[in-house]
């Protein structure tokens, strides 16, 4: 016996729906099994992982601060991945644009009024957009691969994070731990409701961008653009489309969103710059892009969906005790098995039980 | 007919189908192929002639019915077996490595373990044997499409077939190389094999085949002695009805210059591309300028250059309407009133997932932005007028289709082809560019499609039809000119113009000089 795949005449619509719930249940089990062989309970650990984190409303605010980050960063990646450019360094991007924001408030503490945050979000976007596009200058202009160069500046910005929060930007008076000055109020992405938790206004954002980007891509000639030249990069050059300027709007995009979520969360969710300010939203924003179809509507429901792994990750911690890179190992799975489900929708999975006569041997 | 029921045939189907979802792609055919004797499989593209064979060959496995080799019920589960019975089969789309060699490339379809200096060997003897020139050692990149069909056809001579089928193999070839061909297959003939030979070409089948079966919409619909029938009779037979002539008539006098192009060199861009030379043409107001060649000789090279796709460095290589326009891109020589449609429609000329309407916009959003879009700076897709005009184009062409507004790859190959070439009449363009307007679609929306270029240069347009078929060619052109290996020959009026010197050209003889051809066949042309 053996297992054949075979092409569907017309993508399927029903498997399009089905298969980013496929690949969740798939990821159950397969969590379930993890459980088990590290001789916990699967259904306690399940339940301690995915529903606790969602009964209590302080958990819930939580939820929404490591969502807005992979929301907007995956609405983004989503124009990047449609039109075939693999930005993998949204990470980098965001830590960049966390930085050149945040400089308003560290090189210019006195500097506070109504304009001071929105000139931080705009250096956040700019910073952001500034390192997206190095790696779509290498690629228009050397053709070099676009997924190693913006992987590789995501350890070079990172390093250059730790430089900066542990050398010339550490706070004077912080008794040389490393970290920034704390921002002053003005320079706070401010809560959305301060009296029952942390979610800031980040999360606004992030919806926001998701419609805008939504609008585009459905609405627009730039959007039917990337639609075109993600699809067919021959049709799109018979259009008269340019891939050099879809990869430098790609990159731009990415990045400047990818900013946005890095200076919203320093100065929402952290309020200073310290050495590390990601648990690795830009990674992860690769599987909310995926698991929401690349739509950017979809992205709000995955971005959720990832976030829950996050604070699972903690609660196993606290309640079972074991490490909370079980967090990592569930973005992994679901990662895997939404690739995998992806096949459903262009080919079907068919069981040969006899030697078949199918093979093609002189075929061309 | 009675002398040969006597004879138990070759090989024999009855009631042979092959149903794929809920399309019965052959319906009950039968077919008797008798000792020595070739046997010509006739119909249109989608007619299940390639099903059929498949099925022979092992390739596909049959719904139902039944083959019988020499009288017996066999069944040919793999190509492996077909060999083994004693079929061989040369395929349309050659399965050759283009970075082995010859033998080597042989080696590979041979079931066992030969030696490969045994298979040069009798490929160097067989080759010899039935006229078919070819270098063992040679590497395939560097032959051409004849001499890598001649490594198919000796590939399946290997196995001493009794029978030989051979899908479409006249389509690449020049009319000598196809008078080679038809040579060995004399001569195969002569041995007592026979063959089963696939065409769409109603005069080759004439002069070659004994019998012949033709089929429509997966059933046969006719068997005959095609000696016996003329070409309208045996079309009629394919295409189940008559078929539009074409009328050139009607082509005025050609007034302004609309296109020039001059010593136009453009480098290869890959290493299987070919490099144009030295290309001048010049097309008139109302000129249909055909230009013929062998696939795979700088067609899809002229035509990024015409359209822009691939800018060329002189400005003044391509004139459109008196501008120097080889610097323009695509979208700007579209502005200035001019039109393309590429060879492949499947993700060059359309993009299969999306819908036509979507595939209007594609190339049209640019010269037709006031109709096609609005809101200013956000250039949000006006879906109304878009709609409206993909339902006018479909109309005017007369494209079938299930749905409304259905994606571009759901649509049939002629269909498609109607749509895309109905997109670009429908701005009424002054330049049109085309490469070969009518591969793959059936007659009735070839001639369809042709009439239509010809009606638009009667309205004052300047048209460029590049294609390899020389049937179209002669019946639309007002000149012809001929491309080989990056060369274009001078533009010939077509009233003068032979098949022999078609051939002639297409084998790269300009006025006398040969370029790259051997001194055999070039004897042989003469």
């Amino acid at each position: 016996m053996r297992i054949e795949l075979q092409k569907r005449p017309v993508p399927s619509a029903l498997f399009a729906v089905l298969s980013p719930f496929i690949a969740l249940g798939l990821t159950l089990v397969a969590g379930a099994i993890l459980f088990m062989a590290l001789g916990k309970n699967p259904f306690d650990a399940l339940y301690a992982f995915f529903i606790e984190p969602l009964t209590e409303m302080w958990s819930i605010h939580e939820l929404t601060v490591k969502a807005a980050p992979l929301i907007l960063i995956a609405v983004g990646l989503s124009v990047c991945y449609r039109s075939n450019n693999w930005n993998i360094g949204a990470e980098g991007q965001f830590i960049m644009g966390g930085i050149l924001g945040s400089l308003v408030p560290i090189l210019m503490p006195g500097f506070q009024s109504w304009l001071t945050l929105p000139l931080m979000l705009l250096l956040g976007m700019v910073g952001g957009a500034a390192w997206g596009a190095i790696p779509a200058f290498l690629k228009t202009r050397f053709n070099t691969n676009e997924i190693l160069t913006s992987l590789m500046l995501v350890y070079t910005a990172q390093l250059f994070l730790d430089w900066l929060a542990r050398g010339v930007l550490r706070d004077p008076n912080g008794n040389n731990f490393p970290g920034s000055i704390r921002f002053p109020q003005a320079a706070r992405l401010p809560e959305i409701l301060p009296s029952q938790g942390s979610a800031h206004y980040g999360l606004l954002l992030a919806i926001l961008a998701a419609l805008m980007v939504w609008f585009m891509l459905r609405f627009t000639l730039n959007g039917f653009e990337v639609r075109v030249l993600g699809a067919n990069p021959r049709a799109g050059r018979f259009a008269g489309f340019s891939q050099t300027r879809m990869t430098f709007f790609a990159f731009l995009l990415s990045g400047a969103l990818a900013g946005l979520a890095g200076i919203a969360e320093v100065s929402g969710a952290i309020g200073q710059l310290r050495e590390t300010i990601s648990p690795g939203y830009g990674f992860t924003a690769i599987i909310v892009a995926f698991l929401g179809r690349l739509s950017p509507l979809g992205a709000i429901a995955a971005g959720f969906m990832l976030a829950l792994t996050y604070l699972g990750g903690e609660a196993a911690q606290m309640t079972l005790g074991i490490s909370d890179k079980v967090g990592r190992v569930f973005q992994g799975l679901l990662l895997f098995f939404v690739l995998g489900c992806d096949t459903l929708i262009t080919y079907r999975v068919r069981l040969v039980w006899r030697k078949a006569a199918a093979g093609a041997g002189g075929q061309a | 007919m009675n002398d040969r029921q006597n004879l138990i045939p070759l090989l024999e189907t009855k009631g042979l189908t092959k149903i794929f979802g809920s399309l019965r792609a052959c319906d009950g055919i039968d077919l008797a192929i008798a000792p020595g004797e070739v046997h010509a499989l006739l119909g249109e593209n989608g007619a299940g002639k390639s099903t059929l064979v498949k099925m022979l060959f092992g390739v596909l496995e049959p719904s139902g019915g039944e083959i019988l080799w020499k009288g017996r019920p066999v069944k040919i589960g793999s190509p492996g077996e077909a060999r083994a019975t004693g079929v061989g089969m040369v395929f349309q789309h050659f399965s050759l490595f283009e970075a082995l060699t010859v033998a080597e490339n042989i080696a590979l379809a041979l079931d066992g373990n030969v030696p490969i200096e045994r298979i040069s060997d009798e490929a160097r003897r067989l080759s010899v044997e039935y006229g078919l020139p070819l270098d063992p050692s040679a590497h395939v990149a560097d032959l051409s499409v004849g001499e890598r069909q001649r490594i198919e056809i000796v590939r399946a001579l290997l196995q001493n077939p009794e029978l030989i089928i051979l899908d479409e193999p006249t389509s690449v070839l020049t009319p000598q190389e196809a008078d080679k061909l038809f040579e060995t297959l004399a001569k195969l003939k002569a041995e007592g094999r026979s063959v089963l030979y696939i065409s769409h070409r109603l005069e080759e089948v004439q002069r070659i085949c004994d019998r012949a079966t033709v089929l429509r919409h997966g059933k046969v619909t006719g068997a005959c002695d095609p000696r016996k029938e003329t070409p309208s009779s045996l079309a009629r037979m394919m295409v189940g009805g008559e078929v539009a002539e074409i009328t050139g008539a009607g082509l005025g006098e050609p007034g302004e210059v609309l296109v020039e192009v001059a010593s136009l060199s453009a480098p290869a861009r890959t290493p299987f591309a070919v490099t144009l030379k030295d290309v001048d043409l010049t097309v008139r107001a109302g000129e249909v300028i055909a230009i013929a060649g062998v696939a795979g000789n700088g067609q899809s090279e002229l035509f990024d250059v015409l359209s822009g796709e691939v800018t060329v460095a002189n400005p003044e290589a391509i004139r459109i309407a008196g501008t120097p326009a080889g610097r323009l891109g695509i979208t700007a020589r579209r502005l200035m009133g001019c039109s393309f449609v590429p060879e492949e429609r499947h993700g060059h000329a359309a993009v299969p997932t999306m819908s036509l309407s979507g595939n209007l916009v594609l190339s049209r959003y640019a010269s037709d932005r006031k109709a096609f879009l609005t809101g200013g700076w956000l250039g949000l897709i006006n879906n109304g007028p878009v709609a409206a005009a993909t339902k006018r184009i479909s109309s005017a062409m007369d494209v079938r289709k299930s749905l409304v507004d259905p994606p571009a790859g759901s649509l049939s190959g002629g269909n498609l082809q109607k749509f895309i070439v109905g997109r670009e009449l429908d701005r009424q363009p002054r330049v049109l560019v085309v490469n070969q307007p009518t591969w793959g679609v059936d007659a009735g929306a070839a001639s369809r499609i042709r009439q239509a270029l010809v009606d638009l240069a009667k309205s004052g347009s300047a048209v460029i039809v590049i294609s390899q078929d020389l049937d179209e060619v002669f019946e639309i052109a007002s000149s012809i000119s001929v491309i080989n290996e990056g060369r274009l020959s001078k533009p010939e009026p077509a009233a003068t113009m032979t098949r022999e010197r078609i051939g002639l050209l297409m084998g790269g003889f300009h006025d006398g000089a040969g370029h790259g051809v051997d001194p055999a066949e070039a004897a042989h042309a003469h």
